[in-house]
């Protein structure tokens, strides 16, 4: 198999995906002449034209509107929104419609489309371009969430969100996009959404994360097992919503103990619905309370060098967090 | 300022766990350094724990009444003497992030650091904050599965918490011992040990059944400790007992000679004990073997005599102990005994006084018994029982007269010594305590 980057792995799953449908398209902010601005979408445009690879105005309720518009159609677009900070623009368009189009119809209609948006800190990207939305949408029903943690997972999972369906959003870590390497098969293949998957079995405590967060969690853990003796579960839930319940539970009921990562901020994030999932079905099989590890609860990512660092989650923090919990 | 935490302490070579008796100082509360801080409950005594620090209380990690290991963080204490309490270094701050960092750089991993000490005490006092006898629902769920008393169990998570490592190890090593009976059950008293078979008589061996209408009672822990105590010397000791009759006419009128002027001027009651402790002190002396403790095969014959008194409380049973008793006159041990059971009832006793008995004295007479067949206070080989002193008819030469009378019995070590030796000492005893009479001194 061929080491791709990540970034890598989620291009050629659009090429590969508008080579075998026909009704795929891209479309964004400079998607197309300038191959975006990290690259995802570059040389598309020479394969696939400006019809379909369309460069749009910085105008994201328009980017979102025109792909429920063309869904509606009978095509699949996949939209992308050059930053998650901006994604808010369309707020409407994705919660009011996207999300409540097969419920409003009662079924007779559905809405394929999927939004892809680099999200995530450590850039030096400050307040604009380094924000974490998944907790914003993943209240709302309608919705799914994919946020792959690997090259392969990438390109699998972004396959499955453009054959669904119904909406999906599909959040790209950027940090991720050339810093992590994985194998990734040249063929066909598709990782159905809404399941988890287990990075590193471990039999003392369950770490469930997402995201950048992954690869902390996966090196913090053999730093535990190295010199703690401890052996963490670290559990990538890759789609956050829905819920892959069923592998979490039958973590949790086996080690007793969990921790819960993401570089959201803490309250109301993803681990606040896990954490209740957990309390609500697992209760007696929890020998310890449930630890998250989030960053606090500040409006936006610090530009300060020093303070984004204190606010990024870190393998150290990973670390004692995990350490404490198996001590406990 | 610092902040400190103290913990239970170890009270004693065997102590493993302490209860918390009564919080002597109240969160905002300052406290100076050796300044009695808490009351702790171990086995049988209650002692004053003081503070390790001057400061301020800032929290009390454990409840009065609750029983937790030793090492087990207690309280938090905010200290204020900066000289000796240097706060902690802050961490090395973090390295300044590389100038030309683009977007999609590697991940960075920050330089791992051993843990500082200020995070280390941080660790302690959160584990403290769980309240102690409070169980993780899945300890709860795994203890009801097994039929498991989790205070059974030695916690090794954080605080002494049990953790279900605990639990399932307990239950594992309760059916290998189990296992480790049945096969040998025609032979049982070779195929386990003392030991093995003393922790598994300490377990219950099931959860208890209630019938409609019965009462629960969960012991306390003083009711655990003199459970623990009486099964094991029972279960250990081979006891043997023997009991004589003795005249004490002449120790009744005695007292009633000088108990009123003994108070006036002593400010304690003249009772019976001090004479007696006096002659089994003075009877001890001619028969060594029975101030002594069977420990590994060995016979220990212990040369100071210290007279344990057995003083029954309300809801238990204490022994404090008359160290160096033979030094003593009749008038020093009624003043020791006052002391000590005042004490006693009070719940005042320091660790000192209920250890290092070489043998143990009880009044059982007080309550009316005529025959007692006591149990051995471990590891001491004998334990002397005064019974009620009563007016009967006795033979005294060829007629008949009205005496006071009274049984003394003892159980005795029968792997220190046999019946003949301990005949010959009760025969003493009986003599002293007959010879007293108006001349005997007090002091």
């Amino acid at each position: 198999m061929v080491v791709k980057t990540f970034l890598e792995a989620i291009h050629d799953a659009l090429a590969e995906e508008m080579r075998r449908d026909e009704r795929v398209f891209v479309l964004g902010q400079d998607v197309g002449v300038r191959g975006g601005v990290f690259r995802v979408t570059d040389g598309l445009i020479d394969e696939f034209g400006p019809m379909r690879v369309l460069d749009t105005p910085l105008t994201e309720s328009l980017i979102v509107g025109a792909a429920i518009g063309a869904a509606a159609y009978g095509l699949r677009p996949v939209a992308e929104i050059q930053f998650a900070d901006f994604i808010h623009p369309a707020m409407d368009q994705i919660i009011n419609e996207a999300a409540k189009i097969r419920y409003r119809s009662n079924g007779a209609w559905s809405c394929p489309i999927v939004i892809r948006a680099p999200f995530g800190g450590g850039v030096h990207g400050a307040l604009y371009h380094s924000q974490s939305v998944e907790g914003l949408f993943h209240h709302v029903p309608g919705l799914k969430i994919v946020i792959p943690s690997t090259p392969y997972d990438a390109k699998g999972l972004l396959k499955a969100a453009i054959r669904d369906d119904d909406p999906v959003l599909f959040f790209e870590h950027k940090k991720m996009y050339r810093s992590i390497r994985g194998e990734v098969p040249d063929g066909d293949y598709v990782i159905a959404l809404g399941k988890a998957d287990v990075k590193r079995p471990g039999k003392d405590l369950t770490v469930i994360t997402y995201g950048l967060n992954v690869h902390l969690c996966l090196e913090a853990a053999e730093r535990l097992a190295k010199e703690d003796g401890f052996e963490a579960e670290v559990i990538d839930l890759r789609t956050v919503a829905p819920l892959d319940r069923e592998t979490i539970l039958e973590s949790v009921k086996k080690t007793g103990r969990v921790m819960i990562s993401h570089e959201d901020t803490k309250t109301g994030g993803i681990g606040a619905e896990v954490s209740a999932v957990i309390a609500e079905e697992a209760l007696f099989y929890l020998d310890a309370p449930i630890k998250r590890v989030a960053p606090p609860d500040v409006p936006a990512m610090p530009y300060n060098g020093v303070l984004e660092k204190a606010f990024m989650p870190s393998v150290e923090q990973q670390y004692e967090a995990m350490r404490e919990l198996a001590r406990f | 300022m610092p902040r400190k935490t103290i913990t239970m302490p170890q009270l004693g070579e065997s102590v493993v766990e302490g209860t918390v008796g009564k919080w002597l100082k109240a969160p905002g509360d300052r406290v100076e350094r050796f300044e009695p801080l808490v009351e702790v409950i171990t086995d049988k005594v209650n002692t004053e724990i003081p503070s390790e620090y001057s400061g301020i209380v800032v929290e009390l990690l454990v409840a009065e009444g609750e029983t937790v290991a030793v090492g087990t963080p207690l309280a938090v204490i905010e200290t204020v003497d900066a000289g000796a309490e240097e706060a902690p270094a802050l961490p090395p701050s973090h390295a300044p992030a590389p100038a030309a960092e683009a977007f999609g750089s590697a991940i960075a991993t920050e330089p791992s650091r051993a843990a500082t000490a200020a995070e280390l005490a941080r660790a302690a006092v959160a584990a403290g904050e769980l309240p102690r006898g409070v169980y993780s629902p899945l300890v709860r769920r795994l203890a009801q599965e097994y039929g498991v008393d989790l205070r059974q169990i030695r916690g090794t998570g954080a605080g002494g918490r049990v953790t279900k490592a605990d639990v399932l190890a307990y239950v594992a090593r309760r059916e290998a011992e189990a296992a480790e009976a049945r096969p040998s059950a025609p032979e049982p008293a070779t195929a386990v040990s003392p030991v093995a078979r003393l922790e598994r008589a300490g377990a219950p061996a099931a959860e208890p059944v209630l019938e409609p209408g019965d009462q629960l009672i969960v012991p306390d822990a003083m009711r655990s400790a003199i459970a623990r105590h009486m099964s094991a010397s029972k279960q250990t000791v081979p006891h043997a007992w023997t009991m004589t009759e003795v005249d004490v006419t002449q120790l009744v009128a005695l007292r009633q000679a000088k108990k009123d002027a003994f108070q006036a001027a002593e400010g304690v009651s003249l009772t019976y004990l001090p004479f007696f402790i006096k002659a089994v002190v003075d009877s001890l002396k001619q028969f060594p073997l029975l101030n002594a403790t069977w420990q590994g095969e060995r016979i220990i014959v212990k040369k100071r005599i210290n007279v344990g008194v057995a003083v029954g409380l309300e809801d238990g049973l204490i022994v404090p102990v008359i160290h160096d008793a033979d030094r003593l006159s009749i008038a020093g041990l009624a003043h020791a005994l006052a002391d000590l059971t005042t004490r006693a009832r009070a719940g005042r006793l320091r660790l000192e006084d209920v250890q290092g008995g070489t043998i143990t004295v009880n009044n059982t007479g007080a309550f009316g018994s005529v025959a007692s067949y006591p149990i051995i206070h471990q590891p001491q080989a004998a334990i002397i029982t005064m019974e009620a002193i009563r007016r009967a008819p006795v033979v005294v030469g060829d007629a008949i007269g009205i005496r006071s009378v009274m049984n003394v019995c003892i159980s005795f070590d029968h792997r220190v010594t046999d019946g003949l030796y301990v005949g010959r000492f009760l025969q003493s005893l009986k003599e002293r305590l007959e010879s007293y009479g108006p001349d005997t001194p007090l002091y």
